[in-house]
């Protein structure tokens, strides 16, 4: 392996994630402090309604399919691969993943033209959120061309990447996981570690205050601000 | 009993010009902003007609308010099941098109255009995109449009009334019509705070105002869609929802919300109302003809010692029970039974209520003047133009015996001061009457003084709001009087 190359992994594999997740920690707490207005979902649905839902509802649960997808075999690589053990088991879950991946993609892409096509929304929609239309979609479809190409991805993330993402995670990287992985997967890490690093720049902050609470709370909201004594 | 106090809100429909007063009072004052400039928190609807926004009355179109099924009471457009799976897209969400697209005159051209033939004109332009447009609807379209094909035929609340009395609504040349000015109702069980997935929607404890934490709110956009009467608007710009705040701001200096101080008509009741919020699930499940009884025996006395000294176990300030005694409110609701919720069976309480009109019932039904002579004397309630029907469906649930009641103590009160200050009827008759009404000469007389010689002081008795005591709450008093005074605002900023 030449120098350059090293000096390319050391900087996307080793700097990089922690300059991303710093970033990450730091904005998004800073943010939520100092600037809390601007945590919203910024919904457009009441510029446009018809467009919205064919293209924010496939996209939205493609997504949280493939993250979640990700996130298990991060957190428990050993029982995937138990999983995968069977063939058949192994096409249900790929397939899975892929039919998932592909709506992200269908619903991004009518994300997209409908931001592009309704002159309303040209008006809500800013820099930035082009940035991170085009670094999803560029995402999205790296991760379908990785799951065709390299099949099959749910078994290699277990075996090579877990292990990378927990060294990066406890502190002291092992770039020998990355370093021979083939270009496609390791544009796509570092595009992931790109969007981590501008997540609390953009609209993505709105997944940080999903309103789970509303699920046990109860119906009606009183404030206070000398509460009686029975309440 | 859990007492609390809520201030409370009467508009009396037979003194309201139509003049929208109010309506540019509260616009100009809290959204002539960009991304408000279509939310009208304030409006003024021409009735029979279809509204703002359009027909939004017809749940069966917008899904706002609750349904009380099996006992049970749930909110027609969410769930706390329905919100994990409506969070992307919500299906009871109206658009702008339901409203209307806001939009300016590009005036500069009168003044740049180059010289030529023809005068200049000034072309409307969108406030939203900034480019010229085609102006279909705007606030207000239907104003004044009592017999319009377009849009008083298709007021929801023609539902139930028969062809004969449809056609008396709309006869040309005898059309009639009434004015139905809205805020924000500040519900007792309101479903915009009961949708809003991030509670950013709360009532506040002291005085029952509805607000929206700009701060918490994350466009998911549950209340525009939960919100029976449509009060709660989605700033497009901010990418927040927005309310009518009960401009509380004034109500805590002791003056009146803006669009009450600026009413031209004097229409607007402002006062305190103790209720026991115990109950408050109880009444709103009760049967839909018994919602408005229901919701007016929520509401305590505040005379009673036993109301007072509860209020008073519950943190309720003295002068704030004082208040609620004096509360204009309370008489024309509990008292007099003359001020009716609007639309109680969509079942979020609404805590302003209206004296339903007079003028468009007893207008003359036949050319000439109206006959006070008959063996039944309230018969022309009955044969009023605008039928009780349409009434009820708007104030009564339905239910037309409460309206019915309102109207005929209305009308005594009127006959009880002709025969006192015209003549041409006999105090024989204007007691009957009162009697009928189920009224007494010193409840017209009353009645009488606060519909027709009100004062500021008589319409608006706003309790005093301890602020001052509320900021004990919050910070060492001393450490806020050493901060108080100076400091900076931030406008809204949307986020990128």
């Amino acid at each position: 392996m030449n120098s350059a190359s090293t000096y390319l992994d050391h900087f996307f594999f080793l700097a990089l994630p922690y300059v991303a997740f710093f970033t990450f920690f730091f904005v998004t707490i800073e943010r939520y402090r100092n600037r809390k207005f601007t945590y919203s979902s910024l919904s457009s649905q009441f510029l446009e309604n018809q467009q919205h839902f064919w293209g924010l509802v496939p996209f939205h649960y493609g997504i949280l399919v493939v993250i979640t997808g990700h996130i298990v075999a991060f957190l428990v690589p050993r029982e995937v691969l138990w999983w995968n053990s069977k063939p058949l088991r192994l096409y249900i879950l790929e397939s899975t993943a892929l039919v998932f991946a592909i709506l992200a993609a269908v619903g991004l892409v009518a994300a997209m033209i409908r931001r592009v096509s309704v002159s309303k929304l040209r008006r809500v929609t800013s820099p930035v959120d082009w940035l991170l239309f085009a670094l999803l979609l560029l995402q999205i479809l790296l991760g379908i061309e990785v799951s065709i190409r390299y099949p099959w991805g749910s078994s290699w993330f277990a075996t090579s990447l877990t292990p990378y993402l927990w060294s990066v995670a406890w502190l002291s990287p092992d770039l020998s996981y990355v370093s021979p992985l083939p270009w496609h997967v390791k544009f796509h890490i570092i595009n992931a570690y790109l969007l981590i690093l501008l997540f609390p720049f953009t609209r993505l902050v709105h997944i940080l205050v999903i309103p789970n609470p509303y699920l046990w709370r109860k119906p009606q909201v009183v404030r206070w601000y000398r509460p009686p004594m029975g309440a | 009993m859990n007492v609390r106090s809520q201030v409370s809100m009467v508009f009396h429909l037979d003194k309201c010009i139509g003049c929208h007063t109010c309506s540019i009072a509260c616009k100009n004052i809290w959204t002539d902003r960009k991304g408000a400039e279509y939310m009208w928190w304030n409006n003024v609807e021409t009735k029979p007609g279809t509204g703002f926004p359009t027909a939004w009355e017809d749940q069966d179109k917008y899904n706002g308010g609750w349904a009380c099924e099996d006992g049970q009471l749930r909110l027609k457009s969410t769930s706390k099941a329905k919100t994990v799976f409506n969070i992307f897209h919500h299906p009871n969400m109206p658009t702008m098109d339901d409203y209307y697209e806001p939009w300016t005159y590009d005036y500069q051209h009168l003044f740049n255009a180059p010289e030529g033939p023809d005068q200049p004109t000034a072309v409307p332009i969108s406030m939203v995109t900034g480019e010229l447009i085609n102006i279909k609807s705007g606030p207000n379209w239907d104003d004044d449009l009592g017999g319009s094909p377009i849009y008083a035929e298709h007021d929801p609340n023609l539902k139930g009334l028969s062809e004969e009395q449809r056609q008396q609504l709309f006869a040309v040349e005898r059309l009639v019509f009434f004015y139905l000015p809205r805020i924000c109702n500040h519900c007792l069980n309101p479903s915009c705070v009961a949708s809003c997935p991030s509670g950013a929607l709360y009532k506040r404890g002291e005085d029952g105002i509805v607000l929206l934490d700009q701060n918490r709110c994350r466009a998911w956009r549950a209340c525009v869609a939960a919100c029976p009467y449509k009060k709660t608007f989605f700033n497009w710009s901010t990418g927040k929802s927005e309310k009518c705040i009960l401009c509380y701001p004034r109500l805590e200096t002791g003056q009146a919300p803006a669009c009450f101080h600026s009413c031209v008509g004097r229409i607007r009741y402002l006062g305190v109302l103790l209720y026991d919020a115990s109950r408050i699930e109880e009444v709103a499940k009760s049967p839909a003809e018994e919602l408005v009884e229901a919701q007016r025996s929520i509401i305590l006395d505040p005379h009673d010692p036993a109301v007072a000294a509860a209020a008073r176990a519950n943190g309720i300030h003295d002068s704030v029970i004082e208040s609620a005694r004096r509360s204009p409110v309370y008489k024309f609701v509990k008292e007099w039974k003359i001020a009716l919720p609007p639309h109680i069976e969509f079942r979020t309480l609404p805590m302003l209520f209206y004296v339903p009109p007079m003028a468009p019932v007893m207008a003359a039904k036949e050319t000439g003047p109206v006959k006070n002579v008959s063996d039944d004397l309230f018969h022309d309630i009955e044969e009023a133009r605008v039928p009780m029907r349409f009434l009820a469906n708007l104030l009564g649930a339905g239910n037309e015996g409460k309206v019915r009641y309102a109207l005929r103590k209305q009308k005594a009160v009127r006959w009880y001061r002709r025969a006192l200050t015209v003549g041409d009827v006999s105090h024989a008759q204007a007691a009957e009457m009162l009697a009928q009404a189920d009224c007494t000469p010193e409840e017209a007389e009353a009645i009488y003084r606060l519909t027709s010689l009100c004062t500021f002081d008589d319409r608006f008795v706003i309790p005093p709001m301890h602020r001052e005591e509320a900021i004990e709450m919050l910070v060492d008093p001393l450490e806020h009087k050493q901060n108080a005074g100076f400091g900076f605002l931030t406008g809204p900023r949307r986020g990128l």
